[in-house]
């Protein structure tokens, strides 16, 4: 029998808010001493109360009506009980059963290219905890922890998803569509690694064709996008191979060992906290009018898969390009900056100019941003910088390899193009008058290889056309050595 | 009218209320220092035999003191009513600099670093601060015997109990320990000892004083609320305290103030008095109900419309409180898990050790009693049929309340059904003793508020008259109150201790 997996992710994103979910605290606790950014509240002193930042109500509204939810007219927050050092207040303030946003819907496709939406159940709003850091004994004897409170009160979103997630490459294109969402929106960074972006994933299987669920199985710990498509195809495989051996899939929860590169078990259904979840009396439930709907909807930002189609039809690129471009909201604000920056007027300029501008910003750009895995907002290139290679180089006035050479001293001093050429002397040769002269120098001090091409020999032009290349210090036009040297060769093979 | 057991205070300014030490101050024929040395040299005499502090600020209190004179001499901002007069604080609200304990071991040694909005405003104010009165754990209590420090001794009989949960304030302001104290009342906590000890408690309308400080036991019923000597030191303090405060999410958009400038002696003139049968049946005694329907002829005669009218809910109204405070309380107490502050054994090994040891040790049985019954209401299979029917029968209180309002002006009912108990003499029956705040709990559960003043003596012992006044109803239930206690004297006893 054949099995199909089924998938459902819960998503917490950290907000970028100035001040922390429930009190002024400022919420960037990464940067700070420990113990800094805290006050009598997030340190849950006895006697303090919570008051909600609007700013972080209205980012979830935000990331909900960019996730094509609906917005609740009222909602409420509640407490979530259970014990541990690092909740402050021993109870977490979350939404329970009157979340914010509501039945959004997500838009992917599938491996052979047909769509998929992936259903999204709710999107709330929660406060993360303090951050615990355990310190080993000496010799493997006792240790102890260290705890940093700034983290405790900063804002968290849950995005919880249907299971309509059919495998591990679907639930990393679903992530990376979330994130590029969440940076597009300028609300969080969204960055696993770093935490500001979690995933948990709920996992099962049935027979292919069965439309009841299986035991779910929930997923933690995975801290990359890598890492939750190999839990996820690590916990599929033991899933079918479970059954296949005549067992059952109990439900549970279970970690993700990056070094075992397994799942290992963590708590059972029976071992399960009850939250005894309640709604928290110290926030009066939140009202939403349309109107408070419809000024945040005014702010929604043009989002990726808008902005994908749109560099399609305008700029005419491709559907890879453009998703190349608008994967974050920088690189397709550089690509809209250079395009602004240029001359060109025609239609057919401004599309081949856009096209040569995707090439480099998503070639050679891409590539020295990954290397110096540096973003593109903190580049040193101008976007009219990059516009003036861009025109430079799509005036053949500089060949291939120089045009890169010139765009690698710009990546790194940030100087213009034209200053760089003049520098270092870096003028293509175009010149045909010019370039026959060296044609007529490698053709006369190269007898043999002429010789061999006109006996045939069509290898021998790319040795004669090197012998050019090398002679002009590279700066000769391919196309155009290509064009003149076969001129002559042709001229004296028709002479023999 | 009945011989009040007065005391000759006239000679003693302890013994005055707060808006005539007032008078002494602004005439300068007494400094707030001599008045306050005064106080504490009262406290130190009764201390012994009262126990309504838990921590004493003399030195806090003479430079505050000093202070106010400043002030009261026409230095630095104007003098309010409450300039140079020593007050007290219930031991649940934070103070910064000064231990606040809430009658818990779990919070010994505990010292806040910041002051609750109710004592920023006292300071503003100028009012002196001379200790934190006790009370029981947590505010759970009605008799003040659950307090980890010891309990409080009622001043006019000192083997009977004070009330609870604010007996140490209640106390304190009817020994003279203090001319004002501020308690908080989650299901009777300031009325009832009110009651008990002779003296003025109200408990506002539910978000009209900033809760922001004070630490939570039933956070959807808690409330701070004065304790004074009459109605119009009521009126005063709670002008100081009310308003709101952008701390505190559950706080009122009302203006702050006003209460005072609202009394008036005979301002039960043509207001209709309704009185709730349901609460004058089964377990009051005798003494209480005759002084009760004394005070129903006292305010007729006055020109009140006395009407009986009836609030069956009400009678559901102590099992809803014992499902929801509870529940609150399970989780507002869940912080105090012995890392952070307070009491931490030193012997535990683990966290989770932590955690047993601080919780087993530091909280006393009623506290753990109340844990263990709102985690229960809250936990998955029993959360509908416990507190979210509790929650439900809550909604229906409060529109049964109403529906009164639309034909009363307010609701006049015993505070409690008896005179204080013997210390000792409900300690083993929970439940006899939950039944003390039977008439006091519905007013939290509708979050109305509430007022009991005192209405005369049963076997020598104080009874209390609550007025019920409509949700922001507090300038009617002070008016009422003051214009019953105007033409009464009961206001002007003083125990003889």
């Amino acid at each position: 029998m054949e099995y199909e997996p089924v998938i459902g992710l819960e998503i917490h994103v950290q907000l970028s808010t100035k001040s922390k979910m429930f009190c002024g605290c400022a919420a960037d606790y990464q940067s700070a001493e420990p113990n800094t950014h805290v006050c009598p509240v997030c340190m849950a002193l006895p006697g303090t109360l919570p008051v909600v930042n609007r700013q972080a109500v209205e980012d979830a509204m935000m990331i909900g009506l960019a996730l094509n939810c609906q917005v609740a007219s009222a909602t409420k927050f509640d407490r979530k009980n259970y014990p541990y050092p690092d909740l402050m207040k021993g109870y977490q303030i979350s939404q329970f059963d009157s979340p914010i946003c509501i039945t959004g819907w997500l838009d992917l496709q599938d491996e052979n290219g047909e769509p998929v939406r992936v259903r999204i159940n709710r999107v709330h709003m929660e406060e993360d905890v303090a951050r615990l850091i355990h310190i080993a004994g000496p010799d493997g004897g006792p240790g102890h922890t260290l705890m940093d409170v700034n983290r405790a009160g900063t804002p968290l979103m849950e995005v919880v998803s249907e299971p309509d997630i059919r495998s591990a490459a679907q639930a990393e294109q679903y992530i990376e569509t979330v994130q590029s969402i969440i940076r597009y929106l300028g609300v969080g960074t969204a960055n696993m690694e770093e935490g500001s972006f979690r995933c948990d994933a709920n996992v099962s299987v049935r027979p292919r064709g069965e439309s009841k669920l299986g035991s779910k199985v929930e997923v933690k710990n995975m801290n990359r996008v890598k890492a939750v498509t190999r839990a996820i195809d690590y916990e599929v495989a033991r899933q079918i191979k479970v059954i296949r051996d005549g067992g059952r899939i109990v439900q549970e929860t279970r970690g993700w060992d990056d070094g075992q590169g397994a799942t290992v078990p963590q708590r059972s259904k029976e071992e399960a906290h009850d939250y005894r979840y309640f709604p928290e009396p110290d926030i009066p439930p939140l009202k939403i009018t349309s109107d408070m709907v419809q000024q945040v909807r005014s702010k929604l930002p043009e989002l990726p898969a808008a902005k994908k189609a749109r560099f399609q039809y305008q700029y005419g690129l491709s559907e890879y390009d453009s998703a190349l471009l608008t994967s974050s909201r920088a690189m397709s604000d550089y690509f809209e900056a250079v395009g602004a920056a240029a001359s060109g007027t025609s239609l057919d300029d401004r599309r081949a100019f856009a096209k040569e501008t995707s090439n480099w910003l998503t070639g050679e750009m891409s590539r020295l941003l990954n290397e110096a895995q540096q973003d593109i907002s903190s580049v040193r290139v101008k976007p009219a910088q990059m516009a003036s290679l861009v025109e430079t180089f799509r005036r053949r006035d500089l060949n291939n390899a120089t045009a890169k050479a010139v765009f690698q001293e710009m990546y790194r001093t940030g100087q213009d193009p034209e200053v760089i050429i003049d520098a270092k002397g870096l003028t293509k040769v175009a010149d045909t008058n010019s370039l026959g002269l060296v044609v007529e120098q490698v053709v006369s001090a190269n007898k043999v290889a002429v010789a061999d091409y006109v006996a045939g020999k069509e290898t021998a032009l790319r040795f004669l056309m090197g012998q050019v290349m090398k002679a002009s210090r590279g700066q000769a036009d391919p196309e155009i050595t290509m064009r003149l040297l076969r001129e002559r060769l042709e001229v004296l093979k028709a002479s023999r | 009218m009945p011989p009040a057991s007065t005391n000759g205070h006239h000679g003693d300014p302890t013994l005055l209320a707060a808006h005539e030490a007032r008078g002494l101050l602004a005439r300068r024929e007494m400094s707030s220092v001599e008045l306050t040395k005064a106080v504490l040299e009262r406290i130190t005499r009764l201390e012994p035999k009262l126990h309504s502090f838990l921590t004493i600020t003399a030195d806090l209190a003479l430079k505050q003191a000093e202070e106010a004179d400043r002030r009261l001499a026409g230095h630095g901002p104007a003098p309010t009513p409450l300039t140079g007069i020593p007050v007290q604080l219930k031991d649940n609200i934070s103070t910064e600099g000064v231990p606040t304990t809430a009658g818990s071991k779990i919070l010994a040694g505990y010292v806040p670093p910041f002051d609750a909005t109710v004592v920023e405003r006292l300071k503003t104010a100028g009012a002196v601060m001379v200790g934190k009165g006790n009370l029981d754990e947590f505010a759970m209590g009605s008799s003040n015997e659950n307090s980890a420090y010891g309990p409080v001794h009622n001043p006019w009989d000192v083997t009977r109990v004070p009330g609870g949960s604010s007996g140490g304030p209640a106390a304190a302001v009817a020994s003279g320990e203090c001319f004002l104290s501020l308690g908080s009342d989650t299901g009777g906590s300031i009325r009832q000892p009110a009651a008990l000890c002779g003296i003025s408690g109200m408990k506002p309308t539910y978000g009209l004083v900033s809760r922001y400080g004070l630490i939570a036991f039933g956070s959807s019923l808690d409330q701070i609320g004065p304790l004074g000597r009459d109605v119009q030191d009521c009126a005063d303090m709670l002008d100081v305290i009310s308003g709101k405060d952008p701390r505190d999410g559950t706080s009122l958009d009302s203006p702050a103030g006003g209460f005072s400038a609202a009394l008036k002696p005979g301002g039960v003139k043509g207001m209709r008095i309704g009185v709730p049968r349901e609460y004058l049946v089964d377990g009051i005694e005798p003494g209480v109900r005759s002084a009760f329907q004394r005070a129903l002829t006292e305010l007729e005669r006055q020109g009140a419309s006395i009407g009986e009218t009836s609030l069956p809910l009400s009678d559901h109204a102590l099992t809803v409180y014992y499902i929801i405070a509870p529940s609150e309380a399970s989780a507002n107490l869940a912080r105090f898990d012995g890392f952070k502050y307070g009491y931490s054994p030193k012997q535990a090994r683990t966290a989770w050790e932590t955690m047993d040891m601080a919780r087993g040790n530091g909280f006393g049985p009623e506290v753990k009693r109340r844990i263990l019954l709102g985690a229960y209401a809250l936990s998955s299979g029993y959360y509908d049929a416990y507190y979210k029917k509790a929650q439900q029968v809550r909604t229906l209180i409060r529109a049964e309340f109403t529906e009164a309002f639309k034909r009363f002006d307010c609701l006049v009912t015993p505070t409690s059904p008896t005179v204080a108990f013997k210390l000792g003499a409900r300690t083993d029956d929970p439940l006899a003793m939950y039944l003390s705040d039977v008439c006091t709990i519905p007013v939290n559960i509708a979050g109305l508020p509430g007022i009991s003043v005192p209405c005369g003596l049963s076997d020598g012992m104080p009874v209390g008259l609550q007025f019920i006044g409509p949700q922001m109803g507090d300038a009617t239930v002070l008016k009422a109150a003051y214009a019953y206690e105007q033409s009464t004297a009961w206001h002007k006893m003083r125990p003889a201790i």
